[in-house]
């Protein structure tokens, strides 16, 4: 074990520590000088260090990359021994094996193009030296969960991506609006991270004295017993529905778009949302063994994925349509991974990464443009006008919408393909009615922002250069990533299924099928980009709530009411209980009696104390009969 | 004559004075018990002295008789003082100690 570690280490120096620990230090550095002096503009200062330490990073990983993909083992990276009590060692130490290689390689690449669009998005803002440190942190802390070596770093890295979520959803603070926005995105995830640390306590105690890195954990898995393996598998995706934002834990997605721009690209391409599917993807050789739990799993995606797409349908806020459909792709994700197409799941994770990021950072740009309007009804005719951001963010609906050749068609086709494989025909059914619907609220969209007839005439703002060329980059991405996943069907060899080495369910499913599988799903498609064109391409008008149907969906199915008023009411109801009557009448009061034993025994007792002499010569004589009397009956024979 | 009758009036005396001390508030009277309990416990020295044929037994109770004499000066003497003190031999008056006494 140490001569396999040395030779990694000598191979691979401190490589993945500096990956983590770059944007970590880069953000404390800029937070001590944005504290340090909060009104100095120190723009080139910030915007050097705060995308320039990403980018080293993303430079660090294709390095590693490219080590792996010569053929080097699972390279293995310990700082130093955290906790060392007895039986139990935490090290602070990074791994890198195929999986985790190939999240940080799009992670550090996506997440430096969103802080290069940044920089240009946040220019004029009076806090940008504090959003790149919040910035630099959240990457920094998704890294560490991705890299983890255990699963004590990585719910480090799972809590620090909730935090830092957190500062950067309530960013705009003065408005206490965004303030609850953050307080709901941390609570909820709060509750996801209550299962996780539960499900890791107990395999913890079920593994005792095994050691606790994912090599030992995953070695010695056959130690426990199936019961205990699936309340695991169970609690685990509770914490993945929290930062996945699934049914029921979702409500702080749309929510969270309270932050700026770039915040919503960088949580729904590269960082937190992917962090659940990759959480069930690193515990793939737990959810092999229970297979019910895994069905759950893809139950509540094609749930999901569908609620979200209706939602996403009549939704009139640019960016919370791109919310519910990131709800919906990550959907498709855990449909994947639930039914054991695990390097299926971590594909559209890839792809999404390209297509979402790009929507979001178009999307900013629009709004940019037109004086932060977000109601994509008051948009209209900008084709023209903003010809890169339109030619950009059409890809990315064409590779969202699931036609070919783009991104989206070749993972959102796999992950179809599986489900009808493993003969699930309800979830593929599902599935592939939520593509559709993806092609048209996507295409009414983008029709609405750039095609439809302006209703006022816009004064356009001009959009920096360096929030459109990530743009540009991030199209070719998206246009071509799927082609890393291309499978036989399409005389591809599913590369990236193969290099991620996950174990994978086999199932067996004919060409034909497959193809007309997949031209289902591009009719669809092609249906629902249609129908978007027919109704919102000339002109648009905002969705009026005149049948039930439509009020419940513009309501968003009144879920938040609803938790307001099964969940938070009655707590609020409950902690008045309390503060009114159990904490006074039952606490207080058992205090209050121990107090007035304590006085009346001390009355009493002072009353002994009279001053009068004969009563203490009575006292005296007394204590010392009792003394006389016990010595009688200990040395006499009386 | 039996010694058991000696133990019986010693524990009689001895009674009395300890009832007088506890009961009785004129500062000569608690004297007078005090003494009395004194003189029964010489009475016990005296009577073992004989019983065991141990003079020692006897000789520490002409000891005591000879200290009794001089307490009972300086026990005079104390009263006096507190009668000056107070214009009282009221032992309960003395209470200056007490907790939640009612007059000064």
């Amino acid at each position: 074990m140490t001569a396999i570690d040395s030779t990694n280490l000598a191979k691979g120096g401190n490589m993945l520590s500096v990956i983590v620990i770059l944007p970590f230090l880069s953000a404390l550095l800029m937070a001590l000088l944005y504290l340090g002096d909060a009104n100095k503009k120190n723009y080139a200062f910030y915007t050097i260090l705060g995308v320039g330490s990403p980018a080293i990073s993303a430079v660090i990983s294709f390095m590693a990359l490219y080590q792996l993909l010569n053929g080097s083992a699972t390279i293995h990276d310990s700082l130093f021994s955290w906790i060392n009590v007895g039986e139990f060692k935490i090290e602070v130490a990074f791994m890198l094996d195929r999986l985790s290689a190939v999240m940080i390689s799009f992670i550090t690449l996506i997440g430096t193009l969103i802080h290069v669009y940044a920089a240009g998005y946040m220019r004029d803002d009076a806090g940008y030296g504090k959003f790149f440190s919040y910035f630099n942190l959240f990457m920094g802390s998704m890294l560490l969960l991705v890299l983890a070596d255990n699963p004590i770093m990585m719910f480090v890295g799972w809590e620090l991506v909730g935090l830092s979520s957190y500062l950067l959803i309530g960013f705009y603070h003065q408005d206490s609006a965004n303030v609850k926005a953050a307080n709901k995105a941390f609570i909820l995830n709060r509750v996801g991270d209550f299962g996780f640390i539960i499900a890791l306590s107990l395999l913890f105690v079920s593994l005792e004295g095994h050691g606790f890195t994912f090599d030992s954990v995953k070695a010695n898995i056959h130690l426990v017993d199936l019961n205990a393996l699936s309340i695991i598998g169970m609690l685990l995706f509770v914490g993945a529905m929290g930062k996945s934002a699934q049914i029921p834990l979702y409500v702080w997605l749309p929510d969270a778009m309270a932050g700026p721009t770039p915040v919503s690209a960088l949580i729904h391409a590269a960082t937190m949302v992917t962090a659940g599917v990759y959480m069930v993807a690193r515990y793939s050789f737990i959810y092999e063994l229970i297979p019910d739990v895994g069905l759950f799993i893809a139950s509540i995606g094609a749930a999901s994925a569908l609620f979200a797409a209706i939602i996403a349908s009549y939704q009139s806020d640019v960016k919370k349509i791109l919310a519910y459909s990131t709800m919906s792709q990550l959907g498709y994700m855990f449909i994947a991974v639930g039914l054991g197409a695990y390097s299926g799941g971590v594909f559209h994770v890839f792809t999404h990464a390209f297509f979402k990021a790009l929507l979001f950072m178009g999307a900013g740009a629009v709004i940019i443009a037109l004086h932060h309007e977000q109601n994509i009804f008051k948009m209209g005719g900008l084709k023209k006008r903003l010809k890169l951001v339109y030619v950009t963010m059409f890809i990315a609906t064409l590779a969202i919408s699931g036609i070919p050749p783009f991104a989206g068609f070749f993972s959102k086709d796999a992950i179809l393909t599986t489900a009808f494989a493993s003969e699930r025909y309800f979830i593929w059914g599902v599935g592939t009615l939520t593509a559709g619907l993806t092609a048209f609220y996507m295409f009414r969209l983008l029709f609405s922002v750039f095609h439809a007839e302006p209703k006022t005439s816009h004064n356009l703002q001009s959009v920096p250069k360096s929030m459109t060329y990530p743009l540009v980059f991030l199209a070719f991405g998206s246009a071509s990533a799927g082609f890393l996943g291309v499978n036989e069907a399409y005389g591809g060899s599913s590369w990236i299924n193969a290099f991620l080495n996950l174990p994978d369910r086999a199932f067996h499913i004919s060409h034909s099928t497959e193809y007309m599988l997949s031209s289902l799903n591009v009719l669809l498609g092609v249906t629902g980009m249609l129908l978007a064109y027919k109704l919102f391409a000339k002109e648009t008008r905002e969705v009026q709530a005149n049948t039930l149907f439509k009020k419940v969906v513009l309501n968003k199915f009144y879920v938040d009411e609803l938790y307001e008023f099964f969940i938070i009411k009655p707590l609020l109801l409950m902690s008045e209980f309390i503060d009114k009557v159990i904490d006074p009448k039952l606490f207080d009061g058992f205090l209050l009696l121990n107090v007035w034993f304590y006085k009346y025994s001390a009355r009493l007792f002072a009353k002994l104390q009279n001053g009068k002499v004969r009563y203490y010569a009575l006292y005296i004589l007394a204590g010392v009969s009792a003394m006389s009397y016990y010595i009688l009956f200990k040395f006499g024979e009386l | 004559m039996t010694p058991d009758m000696f133990y019986l009036l010693v524990s009689i005396l001895f009674s009395l004075g300890l009832i007088g001390l506890v009961s009785r508030r004129n500062l000569f009277i608690v004297y007078m018990s005090v003494e009395l309990m004194l003189s029964s416990v010489n009475l016990l020295l005296a009577t073992y002295s004989k019983v065991l044929g141990d003079a020692n037994a006897s000789a520490m109770a002409l000891l005591m008789i000879a200290v009794v004499a001089a307490e009972a000066a300086l026990f005079l003497a104390m009263i006096i003082h507190l009668y000056r003190a107070k214009q009282t031999i009221d032992s309960d008056r003395f209470d200056k100690l007490g907790e939640g006494r009612k007059h000064a």
